[in-house]
């Protein structure tokens, strides 16, 4: 399990089918536009207003302001290409990207009017803590660096499916999944999978069942990650290595 | 129709200290860098900041938002996300400059209600977090929903790619975010433009702002990030 993120996100990827309207959150969400099946078609929503994102451009355009304004001198105005960029084509976190052909854009109210009215698929998004009923927590630890809470809540009040791709437990190694969170909540009873990179859990009736586990990894080590209610499912699925 | 070309100068007198100042762009994008450098070059002061985001500040791009935060003329800002502006966050915990977190679907709502004459509106967003704390709540259909209030602005400042005299706009991609809305939200609503044109070079249905919600129009500069 040498890098966790990609094997979280490769688990992920199996989830989203073809056809679905997606937004992927940042972090090890990204990563999962990288491991989709041949044949697999999402449409990838940016909340600051695309439908049809293709990705972030190859090359590194945002490494100093020098070299981005060089570039905006040469991607602007006129210039209509979305595979190529523009200086008015970024994601979510300001970077540029390109689109793929069906692709629109659009301003801020209709981009919230799809996942809170119910037209978005899917999101995957990350987590600090994520409690056995769905409620989950990803935005705000008092007396840390405040970064708001963006279009999270907005997201998850309306979207039919909540994948949340994370590690089992924090870095200092205490579970995330939960009883009850004790972190401010971002959205409650919301969640509806939770891909780790040791096991998948569904969230049903209050409780954790655990329908997939990483190749080597024991039940015992599982329950001792999860402080919550944990069922095994009787038909257990392997991870994707 | 009437010309509403004035200049950066001009522009700048209608931000006094103690305004309300909206300003459009999501991160970089659709932001109205030329409208605020002018007026980080200014003494106003005490601003009540109304936009996305308060800036993008890493790898020295600071010249949206965050340089007005780093000028530290805003004294309250109703935001959505602060992640790309570390000066912004300082500010904040250090307690001299107050930040109302709007979830951002919500602020966009309320500015559309404000434009809109619209008095507020039920939302499911927000429930059972902080965002419900103090507000009226109410059960539609079986599910609970919280009342969001409109929001306006004494100023807004908005940035297209291509405007005509009389204010008609047009936004390349993902740049139109904010401007639609800020627009029809604010009593003086002075938009940049990266190319200005004639009345009538614009075809009336490729025209995504309408020009009559547009006060003043400024010639955005080229060279500028």
């Amino acid at each position: 399990m040498a890098n966790y993120r990609e094997t979280i996100a490769k688990n992920v990827a199996p989830l989203l089918k073809d056809g679905d309207f997606v937004n992927l959150g940042v972090g090890i969400p990204t990563l999962v536009g990288n491991f989709l099946p041949e044949g697999v078609d999402i449409i990838l929503h940016g909340e600051n207003g695309s439908a049809g994102i293709r990705g972030r451009l190859a090359e590194n355009v945002y490494e100093d302001a020098d070299t981005f304004l060089e570039w905006e001198r040469t991607h602007k105005g006129e210039m209509t290409d979305y595979t190529v960029g523009h200086k008015d084509l970024l994601d979510a976190g300001s970077r540029p990207i390109t689109l793929v052909p069906g692709a629109c854009n659009f301003d801020i109210v209709t981009s919230f009017t799809m996942p809170r009215g119910g037209h978005l698929d899917k999101t995957v998004l990350g987590a600090m803590q994520v409690a056995q009923n769905g409620d989950l927590a990803n935005w705000l630890v008092p007396g840390q660096m405040a970064t708001g809470m963006g279009g999270a809540m907005d997201i998850l009040a309306g979207t039919k499916t909540v994948i949340i791709a994370t590690t089992l437990t924090a870095k200092n190694g205490k579970p995330k999944l939960l009883r009850e969170c004790t972190l401010p909540l971002t959205a409650v009873k919301c969640v509806s999978t939770v891909v780790t990179e040791k096991c998948i859990a569904e969230i049903r009736d209050e409780r954790f069942h655990i329908v997939s586990m990483y190749p080597g990894v024991t039940e015992q080590e599982i329950r001792e990650a999860i402080d919550a209610d944990v069922i095994f499912d009787d038909n257990m699925q392997i991870m994707v290595e | 129709m009437k010309n509403k070309v004035i200049t950066i100068d001009k522009a700048m007198t209608f931000v006094k200290d103690g305004s309300s100042l909206m300003m459009t762009g999501f991160g970089q994008s659709g932001s109205p860098r030329h409208l605020i450098r002018a007026l980080s070059k200014t003494d106003v002061k005490n601003l009540h900041t109304i936009s996305d985001d308060l800036g993008v500040a890493e790898h020295g791009f600071d010249q949206t938002i965050s340089a007005l935060v780093n000028n530290k003329q805003i004294s309250k800002a109703e935001c959505c996300f602060i992640g790309q502006n570390p000066e912004a966050s300082r500010q904040y915990i250090e307690g001299t400059l107050d930040i109302d977190f709007i979830p951002m679907g919500t602020f966009a709502e309320r500015i559309r209600a404000g434009g809109a004459g619209i008095g507020g509106f039920y939302t499911k967003t927000g429930i059972g977090t902080v965002v419900e704390e103090g507000k009226e709540t109410k059960v539609i259909n079986g599910e609970k929903y919280l009342l969001e209030l409109p929001l306006r602005a004494d100023v807004a400042f908005l940035h297209a790619y291509k405007a005509d005299k009389a204010g008609n706009a047009i936004f390349k991609y993902t740049a139109r975010n904010y401007n639609t809305i800020m627009a029809t939200a604010a009593d003086t609503v002075i938009l940049e433009a990266e190319k200005i044109v004639e009345i009538g070079d614009i075809e009336p249905d490729e025209v995504q702002l309408p020009g009559v919600f547009v006060d003043y129009v400024v010639e955005a500069e080229e060279d500028i990030l």
